[in-house]
């Protein structure tokens, strides 16, 4: 048996140690000031244990990695697609990858319920599910020349499962797409600073796009230079537009820049990718990474005091502004990317695959990755809990509660037990330089105010309004990517879909089809989106808990491809390490799901919801926080559409996993019966480390290399 | 200042190559190694071909939430 040396003993009962007695502050802090920095230890050192015995475990134990094997990139090297990367920059593409607005919205939302729920929950959760998922899936993509997760599904479970998952996958998208938009829609309106500088990155990324194709093709770092200094500029001049006489021409309603919005997708795309989405990706990926980076470096050097609860109220009573409904089980449905995020197993199965050098990377790269996400998450949750909680409220109730007054507003936050004045409310506004903050759900404005409060601590305080728009861009940007991106994706699942009735609609690059099909999209998230911003009882509100459902849904779906694959491959005994997760996502979400459907408060319940709102109507009554009839309509035909949307997506997922059971059922009774499409063994000629530092060992098999090619 | 320059060395490697930039050396070494008689496209042909390639399947460099 090998024993540890002492040094490493040493080491590691004092990593051990600083996440324990981050989480035991944490934990018993009660009414006085904790440190955002004890958050900070508690993730840290249980990232540390996780990755260094978890992961270690999972990779050598259970997934058996073979650095013997040669990887699709090597064996199908193409010198495009599939290529043989190094791991450090495949680190990178794979994080730029997975983070976007996700993991920054849900944290901040979920911070209704305090600091603490959350914490646990994206800590534990990226551990022993999230991060597991992604390395899993990366495994066994990795093992079949980099199929998707989609191809997975279809020729480890059946058709039927198949199917069931691919209609899974698009609906989640198209709500996915709905909602980010919604999320910019509210972080946008009636503020001209934000919309203009928004609206510049269409014309800067046309012409990073032209510079690009036209004068100097391939030349990637010096156009995304000159477009991230553009951009910087576009911010800037933002303040001015916004204190001259254009203010008017950007102070735009929320239903106009719905308008503008899906006009905006359809447009981007129908556009060749090189025009628009492939500039605007490196600009997004360029300010993601800085704006990461740069985050993390100010909370660590501002290490700002929490003044969010650690368990509000409203984690017991299930009646919080933001969302409705309790901690068990909405909490974990608001909290996906960053903790369990099932587009992540898109990506696994998707351009990485494709790409990595070595089967041993996969835990550097899935899990270390997804580590680095959750990281991500931890700090728009301290965003969220280092405002004051009075604040946050006001910015996340929706209008229909508290009103559209300061006043008005500071009264309803004040008798949920949150004081805040009218002037505080009004002050906290003119810091930033917007007209008001008040209802400005989503999530992005308030993740904003919570970095401009960091960040000018670091910087000085008249940079405040600065950073705050600074954040917002950030946000927008990569969501208007997305925007146009899952546009795309969803076109092509369509035109898959389509193709199968009428058979040109297979050739992707047939034009009317192409139009038909983006039109159809754009409208199906368009619709979302309109009824988010046009919803009385508030868009995020009832909206963001069937995103996170069917992401969470999502997760179910590849978290049981994993359990399936772990069982034909001979690994059942191991079946726990997703089955585990599996069981506990599928608990959440359908207890999630069973709550919208059928729970008798009409807070919670789409259909209970639906019939008080439609009973009013029957007695002729208008019912807050509808101020019409058409109100009361809307928001009976909106109940009703989100509760059968939840319905359908439960149900669907259910026939994955009961598919994928009977699978695991049939192998384990008849083994013969099973078929594994892995790919043949071919013996990997790469030698190359298996984790970010080369160890003794590694260094050694490098040199001979190098030496026994020369000789 | 040779530790400098070859810190700045590898800062610019890093960059090309998680941009991409390096993209067209990479493809232009894979070609003249695995097939020597093929001809090599100019870098403009190339980076047409590898948008077109993204516009054929838009799941490709995909991105998530």
């Amino acid at each position: 048996m090998r024993t540890a040396n002492v040094r490493t003993i040493v080491i590691w009962t004092l990593v051990a140690l600083v996440g324990a007695t981050g989480w035991a502050v944490l934990a018993l802090a009660r009414g006085e000031d904790v440190s955002a920095a004890w958050m900070v230890a508690a993730a840290l050192g249980s990232y540390a244990i996780g990755y260094r015995f978890y992961s270690k475990f999972i990779a050598h134990k259970v997934l058996k990695v073979d650095a013997t094997r040669a990887t699709p990139a090597e064996r199908l090297n193409n010198g495009i697609d599939f290529h043989p990367t190094d791991r450090r920059v495949l680190l990178g593409h794979h994080f730029a990858a997975i983070a976007g607005a996700g993991p920054l919205v849900g944290p901040v939302l979920a911070a209704q319920m305090g600091y603490l729920p959350g914490t646990i929950w994206i800590i534990t959760g990226v551990i022993f599910a999230g991060a597991v998922q992604d390395m899993v899936v990366l495994f066994f993509s990795t093992r079949r020349d980099g199929r998707s997760l989609g191809q997975l599904a279809r020729e480890e479970i059946g058709p039927f499962g198949g199917a069931a998952a691919l209609i899974a996958a698009f609906a989640i998208m198209i709500i996915l797409l709905g909602v980010l938009a919604l999320v910019i829609v509210n972080a946008l309106a009636a503020s001209p600073w934000g919309t203009f500088s928004i609206a510049m990155t269409v014309p800067i990324a046309l012409l990073m796009g032209f510079y690009l194709r036209v004068l100097r093709p391939g030349r990637v770092s010096e156009v995304s230079l000159i477009g991230v200094g553009l951009l910087l500029l576009a911010l800037i001049a933002g303040r001015w537009v916004a204190e001259s006489s254009w203010a008017g021409t950007f102070t735009l309603a929320p239903s106009t820049l719905v308008v503008w919005l899906v006009a905006y997708g359809f447009i981007a795309s129908i556009l060749p990718v090189w025009m628009l989405l492939a500039p605007r990706d490196y600009l997004s990926t360029f300010m993601k990474i800085g704006t990461i980076l740069l985050l993390a470096l100010g909370v660590v050097i501002a290490l700002p005091t929490l003044k969010m609860d650690a368990v509000t109220d409203f984690a017991s009573r299930g009646d919080g502004p933001v969302f409705a409904g309790s901690l068990f089980p909405f909490v974990f449905i608001t909290i996906a990317c960053g903790a369990l995020s099932g587009f992540h197993a898109l990506i696994s199965s998707g351009t990485t695959p494709k790409m990595i050098q070595k089967e041993t990377q996969v835990r550097m790269i899935g899990y270390g990755s997804m580590l680095m996400e959750s990281s991500v998450a931890i700090m728009a949750l301290v965003a969220a809990s280092i405002i004051d909680p009075g604040l946050y409220f006001a910015m996340n109730a929706p209008a229909g509660v508290i009103g559209t007054t300061v006043d008005n507003a500071s009264q309803v936050v004040g008798s949920w037990g949150y004081s805040i004045s009218p002037a505080e409310l009004a002050q906290a506004a003119k810091n930033v330089e917007e007209a008001s903050l008040l209802s400005r759900t989503g999530g992005a404005p308030t993740l904003a105010v919570g970095v401009s409060e960091i960040f000018s601590k670091v910087t000085g305080g008249s940079l405040r309004a600065f950073w705050y728009h600074f954040a917002i861009m950030f946000e927008a940007l990569f969501i208007l990517t997305a925007l146009d991106a899952g546009t795309r994706v969803g076109r092509f699942m369509l035109q898959d879909m389509l193709g199968n009735v009428y058979r040109p609609f297979k050739n992707i690059s047939w034009k009317p089809g192409l139009v038909l099909t983006s039109a159809i999209v754009c409208a199906l998230w368009g619709y979302f989106l309109w009824v988010g911003v046009h919803e009385p009882l508030g868009g995020i509100n009832q909206l963001f808990p069937i995103f996170g459902i069917s992401n969470q849904l999502l997760a179910a779906v590849a978290l049981a491809v994993c359990t399936t694959l772990l069982v034909k491959s001979g690994r059942l005994k191991w079946a726990w390490i997703t089955g585990v997760p599996l069981a506990w996502d599928a608990t959440v979400t359908l207890t999630a799901s069973f709550q919208k459907v059928f729970s008798s408060d009409p807070r919670v319940g789409f259909f209970k919801q639906r019939s008080v709102f439609q009973d009013a109507i029957d007695d002729g009554k208008v019912l807050p926080p509808a101020k019409s009839m058409d109100d009361m309509h809307t928001v009976v035909t909106n109940s009703t559409v989100d509760g059968i949307l939840t319905a359908v997506l439960a149900l669907l997922i259910v026939v994955v996993i009961a598919d994928s059971l009977r699978v695991c059922v049939r192998h384990v009774r008849r083994p013969a019966l099973s078929t594994l499409s892995e790919a043949p063994y071919v013996e990997s000629r790469i030698v190359a480390p298996a984790g970010l530092i080369p160890t003794r060992k590694e260094k050694e098999e490098a040199r001979d290399a190098v030496t026994s090619s020369s000789a | 200042m040779r530790s400098l320059r070859r810190a700045l060395r590898s800062v610019r490697w890093y960059v090309r190559e998680l941009t991409d930039e390096s993209a067209y050396d990479r493809y232009v070494a894979h070609v003249r190694e695995d097939h020597p008689q093929a001809p090599v496209p100019t870098r403009r042909a190339f980076e047409r071909m590898r948008t077109d390639r993204q516009e054929k399947d838009p799941r490709q460099g995909f991105r998530c939430c």
